[in-house]
């Protein structure tokens, strides 16, 4: 070892700095904590929050009368059966109050007529979802936490710091480990209690939303930590993700907005519309369930009848630029700046990995199964079962931020810290192993990795696939990780924080895999093409857990709350 | 295979300062990011650079000088004639195209250990 590691000491240590991260920091804070919030990125810019551009549905009922139980019946339906109802109510019935006090925060919800606009998306029975125009709904999040977060006392930011593993001592979280960027070291951190707020795993596949940070870290830190993961075999595919042509500068998933504010004609190859073929009502009215929709296009697709870049036709092509620029105003320059003109050809679109349902388990504490350790935001798994209602992550993000800070700060105990308890991890980041020569390289088997998932772990599953990638993930575990080597060392070594990347992909990449085999049905985002049907004996909930070097799976009861929608006042 | 040539300005770290040029398979549309990208995963693994969402133009970490001028790796459209990329050169150098961008209040170094 060459140096000893920089030690950092905190009350609340909050890992990720995107929606979930920084409400955490914030909650933390104003329960009176100490707070150390860390992104591997920069603060509040490195992950899903600041590049969503839609909608966040709350009931806030400022359009059409609305409550939160309304809200959670249309969670419950979308989750087919296996939302964490505890988690989901909770997400509905603290939503109001989250986005009001980002309203107060200065957050700019779009307003009509003297009121938080709400527009329908699909899976909602009424107008429920606000946003910020044109298109800048993540910015504007990001932007006023990350100005509260710098207003808030108590609140120590740091950026470029990745965490690469929590310390559990004597059955509690102790701390983490880091890799420090920019300094190319290691960094040791004592905290009375921990949030994991590092996002989804949407990267791990070939076809995505994701920025280059949404690679399952969150699963694959907690399942190192001891953990259980729930829900970990669905993942939900954004039906229209752009495919063609290349659109630089722009969210792949911004055809959404375009649909349910202006219709849209989704047509495959041969410019026929086939929504009704797979049993959801579409024509431009847009409330097709995103895993029907995703469904029906990869099944086009394989019957021959994909748009040629091998997704399906969106076309715009009914309506004029006037009533386009009304709409849209600026983002129809920027897709002139693509080249792209929607009154004269359609464009194209397919499936790509957007969100993970799984994650974390919690309780409605938003504590894990490890002591001291919480979760919140993507990282959690449950509160949307086995399909998520648009409009739900950031809501999710926010009201579960608030939470696990608030009730981490609580818990926070005395630091205890002991560096020997840190040698393996910083090891791990001081000794990479040597050059055994034809060392595959990270783009190699990264790249392999997001086409398996994408071929065998994804959309259309089989059985054989899933057993197929299993295997390999976990030959690339034992073989190829231990060879793959860094080119260099030092400051912005990015090799060396690839090697922890590869290490949490595959990790994550195994619990899906291994959940998506013994699921033996289909059911909201997770498909068996060889098991199409949905079984009512499976509705329960799986849970996975590192014990031993080995992953273990358990069948848990679904977590029901009753409750009764309430009856909404007449129009006023 | 079409391609397009990339100078590139690196330095910083342990090494030494130099321009290094590389052939990038060329798509018609593609950014200079998408080059970079390639690059690191395909020809040198050492190359380092910053971004994070890559398609939405959002993180706004990607900046640099494409042919002498600021500007994001994201959004900079590349042509079959190629580009000179180089790092920002009013902040301190870390390593090839990555400079100290870092908020003040968001450093490791500004806690005073
Ligand atoms: C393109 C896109 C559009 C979307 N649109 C919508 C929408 O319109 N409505 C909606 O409700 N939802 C939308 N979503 C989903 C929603 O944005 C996310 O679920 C939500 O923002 C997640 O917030 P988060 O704070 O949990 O994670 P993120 O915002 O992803 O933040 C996680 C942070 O953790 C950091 N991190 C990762 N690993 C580490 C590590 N090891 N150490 C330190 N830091 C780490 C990352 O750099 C990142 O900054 C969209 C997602 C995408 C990708
Ligand atoms: S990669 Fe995010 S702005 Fe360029």
């Amino acid at each position: 070892m060459t140096e000893e590691p920089i030690h950092l000491e905190t009350d609340v240590l909050v890992v990720g700095a995107g929606g979930a991260g920084m409400y955490a920091a914030i909650a933390a804070a104003r329960n009176g904590a100490n707070v150390l919030l860390l992104d591997k990125s920069l603060i509040g810019r490195g992950g899903a929050t600041i590049m969503a551009q839609m909608t966040v549905a709350v009931a806030v009922g400022e359009q059409t009368p609305d409550h939160w139980t309304h809200h959670l019946a249309d969670t419950l339906n979308a989750g087919r059966g296996l939302c964490d109802e505890e988690l989901a109510a909770i997400l509905c019935r603290e939503g109001p109050e989250r986005i009001r006090e980002m309203d107060e925060w200065r957050v700019g919800w779009t307003r009509e007529d003297g009121h938080m606009k709400q527009v329908m998306a699909p899976g909602h029975e009424i107008p429920r979802c606000v946003f910020v125009d044109f298109l800048n709904t993540g910015p504007a999040v990001a932007k006023t936490l990350r100005t509260r977060v710098a207003r808030t006392d108590g609140i120590t930011k740091i950026s470029n710091l990745s965490v690469t593993d929590l310390v559990v001592e004597d059955g509690r979280v102790r701390g983490a480990v880091a890799l420090d960027l920019n300094g190319g070291r290691a960094v040791t951190i004592a905290a009375g209690a921990v949030v994991l707020a590092a996002g989804g795993l949407t990267r791990l596949y070939q076809r995505n939303s994701a920025s280059v940070n949404m690679g399952g870290e969150s699963y694959a830190l907690a399942l190192r930590a001891g953990a259980d993961l729930i829900d970990m075999e669905f993942v939900q595919f954004f039906p229209i993700g752009h495919l063609a042509p290349r659109l630089v500068g722009m969210d792949p998933i911004m055809w959404d907005p375009f649909r349910y504010k202006l219709g849209g004609r989704l047509l495959n190859g041969n410019q026929e519309e086939f929504i009704e073929k797979y049993g959801a009502s579409d024509s431009g009215t847009y409330t097709a369930p995103r895993d029907v929709t995703s469904y029906a296009i990869f099944k086009e697709v394989e019957a021959g009848r994909a748009s040629p870049n091998g997704g399906a036709y969106l076309s715009f092509t009914h309506l004029d630029e006037a009533t386009l620029r009304e709409a849209f105003g600026p983002v129809i320059n920027r897709l002139a700046c693509n080249g792209i003109d929607l009154t004269k050809r359609p464009i194209e679109v397919a499936p790509i990995a957007h969100y993970h349902m799984g994650g974390i388990r919690v309780t409605p504490e938003m504590a894990t199964t490890v002591p001291g350790l919480y979760a919140s935001g993507e990282a959690v798994g449950g509160a949307n079962g086995a399909n998520r209602l648009s409009g739900n992550a950031i809501t999710e993000a926010l009201v579960f931020g608030e939470r696990a800070g608030h009730f981490a700060a609580q818990a926070a105990t005395n630091k205890v810290w002991n560096s020997s308890w840190a040698d393996d991890a910083v090891g791990d980041i001081e000794t990479m192993a040597p050059d055994s020569g034809n060392a595959p390289t990270f783009g190699e088997l990264f790249g392999e990795l997001q086409n398996l998932m994408w071929q065998k772990v994804g959309l259309l599953r089989t059985g054989e696939k899933l057993e197929q990638a299993l295997s390999r993930i976990r030959e690339m575990q034992a073989q190829d990780l231990p060879r793959m080597r860094p080119q260099n060392k030092g400051p912005f070594a990015l090799g060396v924080q690839e090697w922890f990347d590869l290490r949490a992909a595959l990790a994550t990449a195994e619990t899906i895999a291994l959940t998506a085999l013994n699921r033996t049905e289909s059911r909201g985002a997770h498909q068996r093409e060889d098991l199409p049907d949905t079984e009512e004996s499976q509705t329960h909930n799986q849970c996975v857990r590192l014990s031993g070097g080995t992953l273990t799976l358990e069948s848990v009861p679904v977590r029901r709350t009753e409750f009764e929608k309430v009856a909404l006042g007449a129009t006023e | 295979m079409k391609t397009a040539p990339i100078s590139i300005q690196r330095g910083g770290g342990d090494t030494p300062d130099r321009t290094e040029s590389f052939e990038v398979p060329y798509s018609e549309g593609m950014s200079v990011l998408d080059a970079l990208i390639w690059i690191r995963n395909n020809a040198d693994p050492s190359l380092a650079f910053r971004y994070s969402c890559i398609n939405a133009n959002a993180c706004k970490e990607c900046v640099l000088k494409v042919d002498g001028k600021t500007d994001y790796a994201c959004t900079a459209r590349l042509d079959e004639q190629g580009v000179t990329i180089g790092p920002l050169t009013n902040k301190t150098l870390i390593r090839d195209l990555v400079v100290d961008t870092l908020p003040p209040k968001e450093r490791l170094d500004s806690l005073g250990r």
